[in-house]
């Protein structure tokens, strides 16, 4: 790409791509992220460009970002009519090709399908899972390439950079963040315009601004999809924050199993670059701004704003214990600035809309939108971006289309592993960083896991603590001895071994892990503890007390049993059962040996008649 | 000068004291385990806690790494303070009961050890304080021991658990560490630390052994000053 001399010409080079793209134009994208990436999708992608060339139609096949609906990929849009295939398979590609592209034919098989009403739905904006989200940050990654500059450049990007650096003060910008009420997506939720201003009016240089992408939430990978999706946007978020701030260095921090996040960020750092929009006098004036990449280890605490420095100063990847603010004395000791890469995406957006405008968005103190991973005893699973407000109810329901195999609803937990879990009777919480925190969870970096009724708490309690007990640092005592005993009293309580008192026990520790602890990660640890014992307790008693796991999960506490009346003596269980404790003549009620079960569960996936209990 | 309030005393104190050092010079203490005035601060047991106030936000702090400020507010054993400084003790206790320092602070503090936490047995008495390491950094210059794993399975000593071929066996590290964990055993003219056994030299004037060779050796090479010089103890000297 040419250089790019001015923001004038920055115009004149969009009209110019634009004037080459005629949306009525035939073209089909494909989502080529990692998600789809798992299903095949590029072989997909060389079939249709090698079935287009044979049945030589001159059409463009567009490989995109992710679209969020990952467990349906591989996912392909024929344009311009914007016919939503899904779970698309090498076989499919000539009849696409032909019948679809060749003649606009839909194939009906290849459509999503309500699981409810059997439906099926032609275009993606009408599929239940996309119909209530509000695609802001999110909403371009299905028409652009995020390897070609040019798809940015055509939907408008690099106007805000523009509109900044030709109209706009420093402080005009900030004052603008502020008013727009852009709220921190990584974690705490702080006012992103609020850090800027320190972080413009701390002393020192260079200044840094910082994108983290470490995204260390099992499960979670909406920075991850956006980044590779999409990572000109988050450059152009972090040029005008530069820009706001007084920065003359960038860097993202993103973690090393995230390479096609990597690579596109690479390619799009290099591009600007070449196209004068990064680097040296960007567009034409005196401002100048470079940014890096550095590839993460991947351990959860790097995404820590004190342990992400030390890791790209080179350091062991651990907090440090200070008490002076980032935006004075952050990476090198130096003022910096850091932010998530969904809240940088969020800037260009501020900035084209107008504050005003972008602000309509949401509730009184959390504005705009979120992307939430939402997975787990949910019929879809996916990345939704919906606005500050909506209901937990609505993205469970509408969005999630629900619990799958007709089962019950138990609870959702919000915020990564250091956020809480919500209860069904609060689904109809408004979703926003105070509601949240309010329940005794979080907005966190935006984890949603649904859990159904076969959800043990105490389990799930336990299982957060492990995963934090093992991305502790070990730096300091109350996280590193705390977490560990606080996971030991739960794993008793698990394995029957609980004692009256525990609970207490668990809240007394949780207080002064919480006060005591170094940085937030054993500040949040007891978060899932304290949740699941506000809204559970009664499974805490029942494990303690009476020895029993209500929803049939901890293996010490059940015993499976074969319901004589619906056994029909099929004997299927005896065929799974890797243990030999399911036995029983043919076409007689079978029985369990429970000395010899292992509780594995797979007797009772088999059992056809629901004839075999937990208890 | 900066003015606050220690415990209900009015304290002054020069800008960029902490708190901890401000709080002793009023007579007001507070226990800690992982400062030591000889190396760079961590902030990693925790026990110096303390908690702040300025203007209506509190909130706890490490009083060892919490630098005075003009009209801050501080209290050394509110209720949260105590909660916290008790739960690191049980805590450390738990990890190395055999620890005479642990002992006689938690003695001192009315804590005893929690009958629901099963006392660790392979962790000597080590806290992971990490004070040997910065010493060994810092002030020796040789980074001879570190600390590898994470989280709990923790552990300090010379890198993949071998004998350092870096360590001079300057015994610093047994000097800064609170609680004792560092075996440092020296029989006539051999010293052994760290899975390692140095030579000894013994003084040219009182025929005392009084460092490693290695360590002689070390300074020589640092300071420039020829090894026979420095092969006097310091009494002779
Ligand atoms: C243990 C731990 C892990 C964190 N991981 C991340 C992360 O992966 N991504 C992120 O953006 N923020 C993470 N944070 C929050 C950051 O410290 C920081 O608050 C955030 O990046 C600031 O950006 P924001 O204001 O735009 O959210 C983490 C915090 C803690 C305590
Ligand atoms: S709270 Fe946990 S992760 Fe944070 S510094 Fe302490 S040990 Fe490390
Ligand atoms: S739970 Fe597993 S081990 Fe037990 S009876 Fe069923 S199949 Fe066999
Ligand atoms: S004895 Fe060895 S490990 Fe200890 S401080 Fe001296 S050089 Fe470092
Ligand atoms: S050996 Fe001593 S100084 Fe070193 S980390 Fe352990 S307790 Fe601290
Ligand atoms: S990776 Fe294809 S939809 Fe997410
Ligand atoms: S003495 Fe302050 S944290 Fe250890």
């Amino acid at each position: 790409m040419k250089k790019i001399a001015n923001a004038l010409d920055l115009r004149r080079v969009q009209e110019d791509l634009k004037k080459n793209f005629d949306p009525n134009k035939k073209m089909v994208t494909i989502c080529a992220g990692t998600g789809c990436r798992g299903y095949g999708c590029i072989k997909v992608k060389e079939e249709l460009e090698a079935e287009l060339q044979k049945q030589h139609m001159d059409v463009e096949v567009r490989a995109t970002g992710c679209f969020g609906f990952c467990e349906k990929g591989p996912l392909v849009v024929v344009h311009p009519e914007k016919i939503f295939y899904q779970q698309v398979k090498i076989k499919d590609v000539p009849d696409i090709v032909s019948k679809t592209v060749g003649s606009g034919e839909v194939l009906e098989k290849l459509l999503y399908r309500d699981p409810y009403t059997k439906e099926t739905v032609l275009k993606e904006e009408e599929v239940p899972f996309y119909k209530k989200q509000h695609r802001l940050v999110f909403g371009q990654n299905g028409m652009i390439d995020p390897t070609r500059i040019e798809d940015y450049l055509i939907i408008g990007g690099y106007s805000a950079l523009a509109k900044v650096l030709t109209g706009m003060t420093p402080e005009g910008v900030i004052s603008e963040v502020k008013k727009a009420g852009l709220r921190g997506r990584g974690g705490g939720g702080f006012s992103a315009g609020v850090k800027w201003e320190s972080c413009r009016r701390a002393h020192g240089s260079p200044k840094y601004v910082i994108g983290n992408g470490d995204e260390g939430d099992p499960g979670a990978y909406m920075d991850r999809s956006l980044m590779e999706g999409n990572p000109h946007s988050v450059l152009e978020g972090m040029i005008i924050g530069a820009y706001a701030i007084g920065a003359s260095e960038g860097y993202i921090y993103v973690r090393n199993e995230y390479p096609l996040a990597v690579l596109h960020l690479t390619l799009a750092i290099a591009a600007a670059k070449e196209a004068g929009l990064l680097g040296k006098n960007i567009l034409g004036t005196d401002f100048s701004f470079d940014i890096h990449i550095n590839k993460g280890g991947g351990a959860f605490v790097c995404g820590e704003s004190s342990a992400l420095f030390a890791s790209i100063e080179g350091r062991a990847g651990e907090p440090r214990a200070k008490y002076i603010h980032a935006v004075e004395k952050g990476l090198w000791d130096k003022p910096t600035c850091l932010n998530n890469v969904e809240t940088w995406a969020n800037v260009p957006i501020i900035i084209n809309q107008g504050a005003e405008a972008y602000a309509s968005v949401g509730t009184e103190r959390s504005k705009g939108t979120k992307i939430f991973s939402l997975v787990g005893k949910i019929n879809n699973t996916g990345l939704v971006e919906v606005p500050m407000g909506i209901t937990l109810r609505e993205i469970v329901y509408d969005m999630g289309g629900g619990i799958p195999n007709g089962r019950k609803f138990k609870a959702v937990q919000t915020g990564g592993p250091s956020g809480g879990c919500i209860p069904e009777r609060l689904l109809d919480l408004p979703v926003d960083f105070d509601k949240l925190t309010e329940v005794g969870s979080m907005m966190g970096s935006g984890g949603m896991i649904v859990m159904d009724d076969r959800s043990c708490m105490v389990d799930v309690a336990k299982y957060f603590l492990a995963f934090l007990q093992e991305e502790s640092c070990g730096k300091c005592v109350p996280c590193r001895e705390g977490v560990r005993r606080m996971r030991e009293i739960l794993e008793d309580i698990c394995a029957g071994r609980g004692k009256e008192g525990d609970v207490e026990l668990l809240e007394h520790l949780s207080t002064g892990v919480a006060d005591g602890s170094l940085c937030a990660l054993g500040g949040s640890a007891p978060n899932p503890v304290l949740s699941t014992i506000r809204y559970f307790r009664d499974e805490y008693d029942a494990h303690i007390r009476d020895h029993r796991c209500p929803a049939g999960v901890c293996k010490a506490l059940i015993t499976y049993s074969v319901n004589a009346e619906k056994c029909t003596g099929c004997g299927l269980c005896v065929k799974v059962c890797p243990v030999q404790a399911a036995t029983g003549e043919k076409k007689k009620p079978h029985s369990i040996n429970n000395d010899l079960c292992t509780r594995c569960g797979a007797c009772i996936e088999s059992c056809k008649f629901d004839a075999i209990t937990v208890e | 000068m900066v003015n606050l309030i220690i415990d209900g005393k009015n304290v002054t104190a020069q800008k960029d004291t902490m708190v901890l050092e401000a709080a002793r010079s009023a007579g007001v203490n507070i226990p800690t385990l992982c400062a030591h005035e000889a190396i760079s601060r961590s902030g990693s047991c925790r026990l110096c806690v303390v908690e702040v106030k300025k203007g209506n936000r509190t909130r706890i702090v490490t009083s060892c790494l919490y630098p005075v400020e003009e009209g801050l507010i501080v209290d050394t054993r509110s209720e949260r303070v105590q909660n916290v400084r008790r739960l690191v003790l049980e805590l450390l206790l738990a990890r190395c009961p055999k620890s005479e320092v642990l002992q006689k602070l938690a003695a001192d503090l009315g804590v005893d050890p929690h009958p629901r936490f099963v006392p660790d047995t392979d962790k000597g008495k080590c806290i992971l304080c990490r004070s040997c390491v910065r010493v060994c950094e810092e002030v020796v210059g040789v980074s001879a021991i570190g600390m590898s794993s994470r989280g709990s399975h923790k552990t300090v000593g010379p890198p993949f658990k071998e004998a350092s071929s870096v360590c001079i066996g300057c015994g610093a590290c047994v000097y800064v560490c609170p609680t004792g964990h560092i075996v440092m055993q020296s029989t006539g003219d051999k010293r052994k630390i760290w899975r390692r056994t140095f030579k000894m030299q013994a003084c040219e004037k009182c025929g005392k052994y009084f460092a490693p060779v290695d360590q002689l050796k070390f300074i020589s090479k640092k300071t420039g000053t020829p090894y026979k010089e420095l092969a006097v103890c310091t009494e002779c000297r």
